[in-house]
């Protein structure tokens, strides 16, 4: 915290008085984090940057955006033909939150198979969800804003899961849509809270790097820092490690954009909405398949509607459902078996969640959200107490300096605290 | 295990990637798809602006007894080649509403180049009325609120035929084998020299199909043109970002290890 580490007069001065370089010294240049991560570590800046992204365009797009039934369709249509680069604006933003979406289910994937999530970095983790939910509130909303087909009908069919609360269940869809069926007024505070949901989980993002530079970055071994040996400084290893990843992120980013901008869209949207007019398949957003998936493979509304939701509730009390002290898969071979088969499975109940509801896509959708819950449930809380786990090394440097056969003969078990 | 666990994701990101395109064509169940070769496919696809001058002559003579363009500005027709006399001299071809006067009246004069190109009907109930009850689609977007949109919709305007022996065609109904369900209540659009081009290109049934499907494929995405192009240069200069970014990488860690 000493302000003599600035040399320049007015930066010191400033510090002095208001410490933010200081702060941002701590945050970005001298935070010591653990010398072994891998690229698996670069998707949550990734997923900051895709905020900035999603935030700065969407800022733009709503300067020439009409939130109103009878324009709305028509004022992005204005966007993509007649405001200068509108076209290019649109496509970052539509693509970006796909790609936003791709980012963070690599980084859940990461703290899946890393045990990020467990102690002392539980709230970290459940911040994390925090966010995820409010990106799923976000993207839905956002996706209803082009009054297409699916637009419309995706609300629909979204909305109306809440008529399956008993007895206040009907009011609350009213009370949702701001009338009778989705309409102007739905299109309004879609619009209103697409708005402010980005920086609510711009908020949570700052709530998520405190409770991160509490304890640090967790590490594909999964065991704590000893000492200035395991740590490098944040600046210029990982800033410039982000920056490849940055690169490489925009790359296939520009990829999309320019070349494949519809390909991740559904061609209805393209239709302008019609009350009168369901289309043949209503599907959601590739993102939202998964859950989709889960929601129809209950033949009872209520009871799919709870499960969905709690396939993401189950995330927040993971640290409690996985007691094993030790934190990486590449500890734990059991484990890593399982959580390539949660993979599958969830990769597999995308799929199911873009065809349509009827013969063996059912069944195959009811035995895949079984395994999803079993996974953590049951599966989780067992391994915690039967599975033989693999020695850990003594400290991050040791395997990082000497390589595997080294820790091989090290037949020690060293609790991950 | 480290390999495999990246190879894992990268096909996942790929998986993700293609999967919805992969859902979506395979929807279309028994229909039949002819695969055009079309000048705007591929990262440096360009359009044919002599088939999108023929494409719209025919949307003209042809669509526009029936479907409307609600998007399209004269002025956008400079895309086509078209220099501003000629924008001109075809607006004025048009007549638009306009007012209200002085008086309080609406009137109608000839179109200019910033209006867009009116609408056969005044509204859909009396476009169903002029077609059976069916509402013919707007056709500025049609190229792209299709799946696979160019291919369908050359296939559609060539893929009229008569229906097998076991479906039943309805009054007012086509039998259409691109169509999905078949049963469409467009006529058959095309019957081949339904138009005649000034510059001697072929007026063949497909060939007037794949004229048009250009222009509408232009008239859905009149940016594509300029897209592809930042596109290229886009991806060239990630591209050398990329490489950069990574040998700088390896010489701030050399010194790690």
């Amino acid at each position: 915290m000493s302000a003599e580490k600035f040399s320049n007069p007015v930066v010191r001065w400033i510090d002095h008085r208001l410490p933010v370089f200081s702060m941002l010294d701590h945050t970005a240049n001298d935070y010591p984090t653990p010398k072994n991560l891998n690229y698996m570590w670069n998707f949550g800046s990734l997923a900051g940057l895709s905020l900035v992204i999603m935030i700065v365009t969407g800022i733009v797009l709503a300067m020439n955006y009409t939130a109103h039934v009878d324009h709305a369709f028509e004022s992005v249509e204005r966007i993509m033909r007649d405001v200068n680069h509108g076209w290019l604006i649109r496509y970052i933003h539509m693509n970006a939150a796909s790609f936003f979406f791709i980012v963070v289910y690599i980084h859940i994937f990461r703290g899946l198979y890393y045990g990020s999530y467990k102690a002392p970095r539980e709230l970290l983790w459940i911040l994390g969800v925090v966010i995820f939910l409010l990106m799923m509130a976000t993207a839905f909303m956002g996706y209803v804003l082009p009054w297409g087909q699916m637009s419309f009908w995706g609300a629909t069919v979204i909305t109306n899961l809440f008529s399956a609360i008993p007895f206040v269940g009907e009011s609350i869809v009213t009370f949702l849509w701001g009338g009778f069926s989705v309409d102007n007024p739905t299109l309004n505070r879609f619009f209103s809270l697409h708005y402010l949901m980005p920086f609510l989980i711009a908020g949570v993002v700052v709530l998520h790097i405190v409770a991160l530079h509490r304890f640090g970055s967790n590490n594909p071994i999964g065991i704590d820092a000893k000492g200035p040996q395991d740590t490098i400084s944040f600046h210029p290893y990982y800033t410039i490690k982000d920056m490849f990843g940055v690169a490489v992120f925009l790359l296939l980013l520009a990829g999309a954009v320019f070349f494949f901008p519809n390909a991740m869209g559904h061609p209805d949207n393209y239709i302008p909405a019609n009350p009168m007019q369901t289309p043949a398949h209503i599907v959601p957003e590739w993102y939202f398949l998964p859950f989709y998936a889960i929601l129809r493979a209950v033949p009872d509304k209520l009871g799919g509607v709870l499960l969905m939701f709690s396939a993401i509730l189950v995330l927040f009390i993971l640290p409690w459902l996985d007691r094993s002290p030790i934190r990486s898969a590449r500890f734990r071979p059991v484990f890593r078996i399982f959580f390539w088969l949660l993979f599958v499975d969830c990769i597999a109940l995308g799929y199911l969640g873009a065809k349509p509801a009827e013969g063996i896509y059912v069944v195959l959708s009811r035995v895949t959200t079984a395994w999803y819950f079993m996974h953590f449930l049951i599966i989780l809380p067992l391994l915690s107490v039967f599975e033989t786990t693999k020695p850990l090394p003594k400290s991050i440097s040791e395997p990082v300096l000497s390589a595997r056969s080294h820790n091989t003969g090290v037949g020690q078990m060293a609790p991950a605290e | 295990m480290f390999i495999r666990s990246k190879l894992c994701l990268v096909s996942l990101v790929i998986g993700m990637l293609c999967a919805p395109s992969q859902l979506i064509a395979a929807g279309g169940a028994d229909v039949n798809l002819e695969k055009g070769k079309w000048s705007f496919s591929g990262p440096f696809g360009f359009f044919d602006k002599a088939a999108l001058q023929r494409g719209f002559q025919v949307y003209r003579e042809v669509c526009a007894g029936c479907h409307g363009i609600d998007y399209l500005a004269f002025r956008n027709l400079g895309d086509l080649g078209y220099n501003a006399a000629e924008i001109k001299a075809i607006a004025a071809e048009y007549e638009v509403m306009d007012g209200p006067d002085d008086d309080g009246e609406m009137f109608m004069r000839p179109a200019r180049p910033a209006d867009q190109i009116p609408n056969p009907y005044r509204n859909d109930n009396e476009a169903r009325a002029n077609n059976n009850g069916a509402l013919p689609p707007d056709l500025s977007l049609i190229a792209k609120a299709r799946a696979n949109g160019p291919d369908y919709l050359y296939s559609l305007m060539i893929g009229y035929e008569d229906a097998p022996e076991t479906t039943e065609v309805p009054d007012g109904m086509y039998y259409n084998n691109a169509y999905p369900g078949h049963l469409i209540a467009m006529p058959q659009p095309i019957y081949g020299d339904d138009v005649e081009y000034s510059d001697g290109a072929p007026t063949t049934t497909a060939g007037i199909a794949s004229d048009v499907t250009n222009f509408l494929m232009w008239a859905a995405e009149p940016k594509m043109e300029v897209r592809k192009r930042i596109g290229v240069a886009a991806v060239f200069f990630l591209s050398i970002f990329v490489i950069m970014s990574y040998f700088a990488k390896r010489r701030v860690w050399a010194d790690l290890h």
